[in-house]
C-alpha cells in the first residue's frame, strides 16, 4: 500500500541535507585535484579506507572527531599511493587511480573484519539553544553535527581560496598549463601531490560520515559507488564549488527520497527505487557532456620536465 | 639524486620483466602483510602458488585454474582492446551481469525442453546481453561526448540491482520452495555448461577464450582495424590523420568487450555457478582489469596473467581454509600487484640515470 503521508517533509530535507555531505565532502576533495590537472579516479578506494579507519579508530577512542581526524589521515595516506604512481612513476592516471579503488576496497575489508556489527559512539548535534526550536526552519538546519555544517564550509573556502588568493591562482596554473606554471618556477609535482593529499583527506572524511553517521555501521563495501557519483558531481558541476554544493543536494534529496518511498511501500519494487541515483547521474552527466569548456586543460595529463 | 631520461622507445626487455617484478614484489610485500596479520609468510605464499599446481590435491585444483582462468581472459581480452586506443570501459561486471541474464534468460525460458538449439541460443543471448549493456556508453560517448568510464561503471550499480530483481523475482525457481535463485541450469541437460571432457574444467568458456586470445593477436598484428586500435593510443593526432575513424573505434572496442564480458557471465552462470543469485557475481569483471594491466594488454600476456590470477584466486582460497587467511587479504595482494606493476612501468618508459635531480 502506497502512503505518501508517511513522508515528513521536514525529516525528509533534514534527511537529504544529511545523504548529501558525504558527497560533498569526497566531491570538492576532488574538485581541488581535478583543479590542479590531476583526475584521480580513486575516490572510491579513498573513501571506503576512510569509513573505515574513521570508523575503527571511534570505536577504539569512544570519540567521533578523532574518528573523523583518523579518516582524514588514512584517506590522505591512500592517496599518497596514488601521487607517487602518477607524479613519481609517472604512471597512467586513470589505471593508478583505478588500482587505488581496487586495493582500497581489498583494504578496507580486511581492516574491518572485526568491526561487522559494532555500533559506534554516536557524535552529538550542535546546540543551537533556541533557534533548533523556530518552526520548520530549526529542525531542518539546526538540528545536526558539526561535519554537516564543516563540509559547507569547506565548500565556501575552496570557492574562496581558488578565487581570491595566491594559493588558488598558482593551484589553477598549474591545472590550465603545467608547462608554463614549470616555467615560472613553480613545482608542479609538488603542488600536486598537495592537492591529491587534500582530496584523499576530504574523501576519507565523507566515508567516515557514511559509517559514523549516516548509516552508522560497517559494512563491506558499504561506499557502493558514492565515491563513482562524486567524480560525476565535479564534472557536473563544472569544476565550481558551488555548483558542486548544488548538485550534491539534488543527489542527496534523490537518494532520500528513493529511501523515503522503499519506507512508503511504493509500488514500484525496489531494486529499480535503488537503481535510481545511478540512473540520474548518467542522464545528468549526458546533459552536461556538451560543454567541456570548463575542465582544467592539463587534466589528466603527465608532467615530465624534460619532456 | 636519480635523474629520469625519457626512452625514445620503451625498452622491450624491461616490457616484459615488469610484470615479473611486479609478482615478485607483490610476494615480499604479500609476504609482509600475511606475516602482521601472523601467518607465517613463506607458507602463506608457497600455499598461494604452489599447493594449486603441484601441492597433495592438485588434480582437484588444476581443472579449477581453467574454470577460474576463463572468465578473466575472455574479459581481460576485450578489455585491453579498449584501453590500448585510451577507450576505458570499466564496467565489465555489469556486462558480465547482463550477458548471465540474457543468456539464463533464454535458457530458463526454453525450460525443459530438451534440444541441441538451447545452448547456442543463449550463448547469442549472453553476447548480445554484455555487447547491449556496453553500447549504452558507447552510444552516449559517441553521440555527446560523455565520459565512458563513469557510464559504464554507474551501469555496474544498475545491473546488480536489476540481477537482485531478476533473482528474486521473474527468474526466481517457481519449484524452489520460495529461496531466491533460479533454476539450477547444471540440472537442465540442453543449457548446462559442462566440461567437454569430465571432470578437466575444460568448459566452452575456455574453448572462447582461448579463441578471443587468438582472435585478438590476429586483429593486433595483422587486420587494419588492429593498426587503427595502436595508433589511436600511441599516438592520437598521427591516427587523426591516418584516416581512423574514431567513432567506429569505440563503438567496436566497447561493443567487443562488453559481448565477451556478456560471454563470460553466460558461460559461467550455465556451468560452475548453475544459478542465477543475487550474489552470483564475484568480482571477476574488476580483476579483469588487472589481468588485462598485468598481461600488458598483450593477448598472450593476458592468457599468462589470467593463469596467474586464477592461482590467486584458488590459492587464496585454500590458504583461507588452511591457515584461516582472511579473503579480503588475497583482495589486497591482488590491488598491491596492479600497483607494483604501474609502479615498475617506468623502467619501460624511462631510464634511471645517476645526476641532478630536475626541479618539478
Amino acid at each position: 500500500m502506497m502512503d505518501l503521508s508517511a513522508i515528513n517533509p521536514i525529516l525528509f530535507v533534514a534527511g537529504f541535507l544529511v545523504a548529501a555531505t558525504p558527497l560533498i565532502f569526497a566531491a570538492i576533495g576532488e574538485l581541488v585535484v581535478e583543479k590542479s590537472g590531476v583526475l584521480n579516479l580513486g575516490v572510491e578506494g579513498m573513501m571506503i579506507t576512510g569509513a573505515i579507519c574513521g570508523f575503527a579508530v571511534a570505536v577504539e577512542t569512544g570519540s567521533p572527531l578523532l574518528g573523523f581526524a583518523a579518516a582524514a589521515a588514512g584517506g590522505a595516506l591512500l592517496s599518497l599511493l596514488f601521487a607517487f604512481l602518477t607524479q613519481i612513476a609517472l604512471a597512467n592516471q586513470v589505471a593508478s587511480g583505478l588500482a587505488l579503488t581496487l586495493f582500497g576496497l581489498g583494504l578496507s575489508a580486511l581492516l574491518g573484519q572485526s568491526y561487522v556489527g559494532v555500533k559506534p559512539p554516536r557524535l552529538g548535534d550542535i546546540d543551537f539553544g533556541p533557534l533548533a526550536d523556530i518552526p520548520v526552519i530549526g529542525p531542518i538546519l539546526f538540528t545536526h553535527d558539526i561535519i554537516l555544517y564543516l563540509g559547507i564550509a569547506l565548500v565556501a573556502a575552496t570557492w574562496a581560496v581558488l578565487k581570491f588568493t595566491r594559493a588558488g591562482l598558482v593551484l589553477r596554473a598549474v591545472g590550465e598549463s603545467h608547462d608554463a606554471a614549470h616555467a615560472l618556477g613553480y613545482h608542479v609535482k609538488r603542488i600536486r601531490t598537495l592537492a591529491i593529499m587534500f582530496g584523499g583527506a576530504c574523501a576519507g572524511v565523507g566515508g567516515a560520515y557514511i559509517s559514523l553517521i549516516r548509516v552508522p555501521q560497517w559494512t563491506e563495501g558499504m561506499t557502493a559507488g558514492i565515491g563513482w557519483i562524486a567524480l560525476a558531481l565535479v564534472v557536473f558541476a563544472s569544476w565550481k564549488p558551488w555548483r558542486l554544493l548544488l548538485g550534491a543536494y539534488l543527489f542527496g534529496g534523490i537518494t532520500q527520497l528513493q529511501l523515503n518511498l522503499q519506507g512508503a511501500g511504493v509500488a514500484i519494487p525496489v531494486e529499480y527505487l535503488a537503481m535510481s541515483p545511478y540512473l540520474i547521474t548518467i542522464i545528468v552527466l549526458v546533459i552536461l557532456s556538451a560543454d567541456k569548456s570548463a575542465a582544467p586543460a592539463s587534466l589528466g595529463r603527465t608532467f615530465h620536465a624534460s619532456q | 639524486m636519480i635523474r629520469l631520461e625519457k626512452r625514445p622507445q620503451p625498452s622491450r626487455a624491461f616490457s616484459l620483466a615488469t610484470p615479473l617484478l611486479a609478482v615478485l614484489a607483490t610476494m615480499v610485500f604479500g609476504g609482509l602483510m600475511f606475516a602482521v596479520l601472523g601467518k607465517d609468510p613463506v607458507t602463506s605464499i608457497i600455499t598461494i602458488f604452489w599447493q594449486p599446481l603441484f601441492g597433495e590435491f592438485a588434480f582437484y585444483y588444476r581443472p579449477q585454474l581453467l574454470i577460474k582462468g576463463a572468465p578473466l581472459v575472455l574479459i581481460a581480452i576485450g578489455l585491453s582492446l579498449g584501453f590500448k586506443a585510451g577507450i576505458w570501459n570499466i564496467g565489465a561486471e555489469g556486462q558480465y551481469i547482463m550477458g548471465a541474464l540474457f543468456g539464463a534468460g533464454v535458457g530458463l525460458a526454453f525450460y525443459p525442453m530438451e534440444s541441441f538449439i538451447v545452448f547456442p541460443m543463449m550463448v547469442l543471448a549472453g553476447a548480445f546481453g554484455g555487447w547491449l549493456w556496453a553500447m549504452i556508453p558507447a552510444l552516449l560517448k559517441v553521440k555527446f561526448g560523455t565520459n565512458e568510464i563513469l557510464v559504464s561503471l554507474m551501469l555496474v550499480y544498475v545491473a546488480e540491482q536489476f540481477l537482485a530483481s531478476m533473482s528474486l523475482g521473474l527468474m526466481k525457481n517457481p519449484e524452489g520452495f520460495g529461496f531466491p535463485g533460479s533454476r539450477n541450469l547444471q540440472q537442465y541437460n540442453s543449457a548446462f555448461n559442462a566440461d567437454l571432457i569430465e571432470g578437466s574444467g575444460m568448459h566452452w568458456g575456455v574453448v572462447a577464450a582461448l579463441i578471443a586470445v587468438i582472435f585478438a593477436y590476429v586483429l593486433l598484428t595483422k587486420h587494419r582495424l588492429g593498426f587503427a586500435i595502436r595508433v589511436t593510443g600511441e599516438a592520437p593526432r598521427a591516427a587523426r590523420f591516418s584516416g581512423v575513424n574514431p567513432t567506429r573505434l569505440v563503438l567496436f572496442c566497447l561493443g567487443a568487450s562488453g559481448l565477451l564480458a556478456g560471454l563470460a557471465g553466460l558461460f559461467e552462470v550455465a556451468g560452475p555457478a548453475g544459478q542465477v543469485t543475487i550474489d552470483f557475481n564475484v568480482g571477476y569483471g574488476f580483476t579483469a582489469i588487472i589481468v588485462a594491466f598485468l598481461g600488458r594488454l598483450h593477448p598472450i600476456g593476458i592468457l599468462l596473467a589470467g593463469g596467474l590470477m586464477a592461482l590467486t584466486y584458488i590459492g587464496g582460497d585454500i590458504a583461507q581454509s588452511q591457515l584461516g587467511l582472511p579473503a579480503a587479504a588475497i583482495q589486497v595482494f591482488q590491488g598491491m600487484l596492479l600497483f607494483f606493476l604501474l609502479a615498475f612501468d617506468l623502467l619501460t618508459n624511462y631510464r634511471l640515470r645517476p645526476g641532478r635531480t630536475e626541479v618539478a
